[in-house]
């Protein structure tokens, strides 16, 4: 599957195109197949995202998980700082980032 | 140190209002990223991994305790607690808002400090030796020169859009301590026949090419100097390639025009440069000059640091330094707790350290290249109480220059230029290595760790380097000897294939035994390796 990701704007927080809005969780991203181009300029057109591009991705039974690497880190947060991702009290929620 | 004048304040204000009106512009759409982006560029405002990322000018690492409290204040209130120090003595944060970048320049303002040239094809901050005025080996303070190179280069319209960035680095003494020959501009100050200049090294860098630069001119007087480095830039503004990014630096120009035709063409430059006048006067040379007078010292009571506690000697032995000035010190705080992230201070952390500066080392602290912070003048007997609070704060590793000192870029946890992690690496060596009996023992090696290639983790000049690459979409580690980026600058080599994550912590504790059986007396890592070579470490890793 295809999501599409970037950054909210004025906040610079990682962002998930849902199908209808952003999602701060990559759980909440929807397939985008080959409709991610075209969302992406017409939301960057909006302002509701900032350097927004399309990425492969798999669906899980917990929801979509980036293939790459880079684009996991960016969904959880630093590897290295749990108490700064984006699930400070879950200990498995990095499981999948590497 | 230095103090604004009328005119910097206004510049660095007016650029914040500047910045200020296109923040709103961009939020409220009347520009597109695309015209943007450049505008925040210049104001060291990136789009990082998770967010935005400030990157804060700390002009030759100098800071005193106001500034750094200013630093803590904008990672406790901006940021998420914390500021991350790097190699180029800066100091950058991962968590910012667009919207609140023109408060935090704000901020920084009221302190005289600012984020512009930080990024962009421009001169980038000068750095220095972070024991200048402190060093006992310095023919003179660098900083006077890094400073008068600073306000010639901020905003010089000639070298505003280069064919890429450029790093100057200004030393005084003989030991190296800011890796001067991996710069674009390396300067050493020095004095001949009682006349003090400098010797200039052009074309030095790590990245994608590492060079260490040649020596261009062997002595320039102190009142040549600024022209002559106009010289430098003029003849790599005119011919640097400027249309392949990978050739765009001065170390690829010099390479390919060789050594002497560049020293050549610099010099009929600099015929034309000096007729223009730009030397500083003597008046304007010694205003600066009094700015970086030395710290109202007190006669030295003879009485030495009581060493009965066995871990503050340790410390005294392996972070502190001696001072040109009898009853005192130099501390070096180190940033590299075990399990820490090597450079990352908390806001708590920075206040403290803000606080000793102000109450025992005339209001001073440094920022070094090896992601450190430096007091540069402690008096000795206020080494205890300096070390308790330092300890107790998490701030005493002593472990300055050993294997666990470990400079490491901020990797795939946070760059987008990535193509690994490296702050990992950096804590499974430091765990490995945990004992620091065992880390004393192997003495002075100096382990930098890169993301990509772009080597902002240094490892080029790792005396063991670390360099993280992406093979089919998993990270692998590429292992290097041999480099330094001191004064007996060298690059370090590829030992063979990449290990995994592991794989990567084992062949660095192979390594190290090679040297403890390998080494004779008095040697360092480095110096064994230059005796031995690379085979013996070869054979140890890939059998
Ligand atoms: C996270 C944002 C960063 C980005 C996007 C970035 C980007 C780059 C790039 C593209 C280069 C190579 C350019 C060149 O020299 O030709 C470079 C070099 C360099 N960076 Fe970074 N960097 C970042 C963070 C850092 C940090 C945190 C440090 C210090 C720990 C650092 C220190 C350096 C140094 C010292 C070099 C020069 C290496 C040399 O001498 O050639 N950078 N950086
Ligand atoms: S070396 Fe590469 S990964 Fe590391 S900070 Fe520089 S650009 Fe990023």
């Amino acid at each position: 599957m295809k999501l599409l990701t970037g950054n909210d704007l004025p906040t610079g927080d990682v962002i998930w195109w849902t199908g209808e809005s952003w999602s701060r969780h990559v759980e909440d991203a929807a397939d985008v197949t080959d409709q991610g181009e075209s969302i992406a300029r017409a939301e960057e057109g909006a302002r509701r995202v900032n350097a927004a591009y399309v990425i492969d991705a798999t669906a899980t039974p917990e929801g979509p998980r980036p293939a790459h690497i880079k684009d996991r880190v960016r969904a959880l947060g630093p590897t290295v700082r749990p108490d700064l991702t984006l699930k400070p009290a879950d200990p498995q929620a990095g499981s999948w980032v590497i | 140190m230095y103090k604004y004048d009328t005119y910097d304040q206004a510049i660095v204000d007016s650029r914040v209002e500047e910045f200020r009106d296109q923040v709103k512009r961009r939020l409220a759409g009347q520009i597109t990223e695309d015209q943007f982006k450049p505008l925040r560029l210049m104001n060291g405002l990136y789009l990082q991994l998770h967010a935005y990322m400030l990157r804060v000018a700390v002009p030759y690492g100098t800071l005193d305790g106001r500034q750094m409290r200013m630093l803590g204040h904008i990672a406790r209130k901006y940021d998420r607690g914390y500021g991350h120090f790097t190699t180029r003595q800066n100091i950058q944060y991962n968590w910012i808002k667009l919207e609140d970048a023109p408060d935090i320049l704000a901020d920084l303002a009221t302190v005289e400090m600012h984020a512009i040239q930080t990024s962009g094809n421009c001169i980038r901050n000068i750095s220095s030796d972070q024991y200048a005025g402190a060093a006992a080996d310095e023919v003179t303070d660098p900083r006077v020169w890094a400073e008068l190179l600073r306000q010639w280069s901020t905003f010089h319209p000639e070298f505003s859009y280069l064919p890429r960035k450029f790093k100057i680095a200004v030393i005084a003494a003989d030991e190296d301590r800011a890796a001067m020959r991996l710069h674009d501009i390396g300067i050493q100050l020095i004095e001949r026949d009682g006349q003090l200049g400098g010797r200039v090294f052009v074309g030095g860098g790590m990245g994608r090419t590492p060079m260490v630069a040649p020596e261009i001119k062997d002595f320039i007087t102190a009142a040549d100097l600024l022209s002559y480095v106009e010289a430098c830039l003029r003849v790599y503004n005119r011919y640097g390639r400027r249309d392949n990014i990978y050739k765009a630096r001065i170390k690829i120009l010099i390479h390919e025009l060789g050594a002497d035709e560049y020293r050549r063409q610099v010099e009929e430059e600099f015929a034309l440069v000096k007729a223009l006048g730009i030397d500083p006067p003597q008046a304007e040379f010694d205003r600066i000059s009094a700015f970086f007078a030395p710290p109202a010292f007190v006669a030295d009571d003879g009485v030495a640091a009581d060493r009965s506690d066995p871990d503050f000697a340790v410390w005294l032995d392996q972070n502190v330094k001696p001072h040109k000035q009898p009853g005192y010190a130099i501390v070096n705080i180190s940033l590299k707790p075990t399990a820490g992230i090597p450079g990352d201070a908390s806001a708590d952390q920075i206040d403290l350290m803000a606080d000793l500066a102000e109450r025992y080392s005339f209001d001073e602290l440094r920022v070094t290249h090896a992601q450190n912070i430096v007091l540069p003048h402690v008096r000795t007997a206020d080494l205890y109480t300096v070390w308790q609070a330092l300890d107790a704060a998490g701030l005493a590793p002593a472990n300055l220059d050993l294997i666990s000192d470990i400079i490491a870029c901020p990797g795939l946890d946070y760059c987008s230029l990535a193509n690994a992690r490296s702050i990992p690496i950096a804590q499974k060596i430091a765990e490995r290595f945990a004992d620091l009996g065992r880390q004393r023992e192997l003495g002075e090696l100096k382990l930098k760790i890169s993301g990509c290639i772009n080597a902002c983790g240094h490892h080029h000049a790792g005396h063991i380097g670390i360099l993280g690459v992406d093979k089919k979409g998993t990270e692998n580690y590429q292992l290097l000897l041999g480099g330094s980026g001191a004064e007996d600058a060298s690059l370090a080599r590829i030992t063979g294939p990449g290990f995994d994550e592991d794989g990567i912590v084992d062949a660095v504790e192979k390594v190290t035994n090679v040297y403890l059986a390998s080494r004779e007396d008095g040697e360092r890592f480095l110096d064994t390796y230059r005796r031995v070579g690379l085979d013996p470490f070869k054979e140890a890793l890939y059998g």
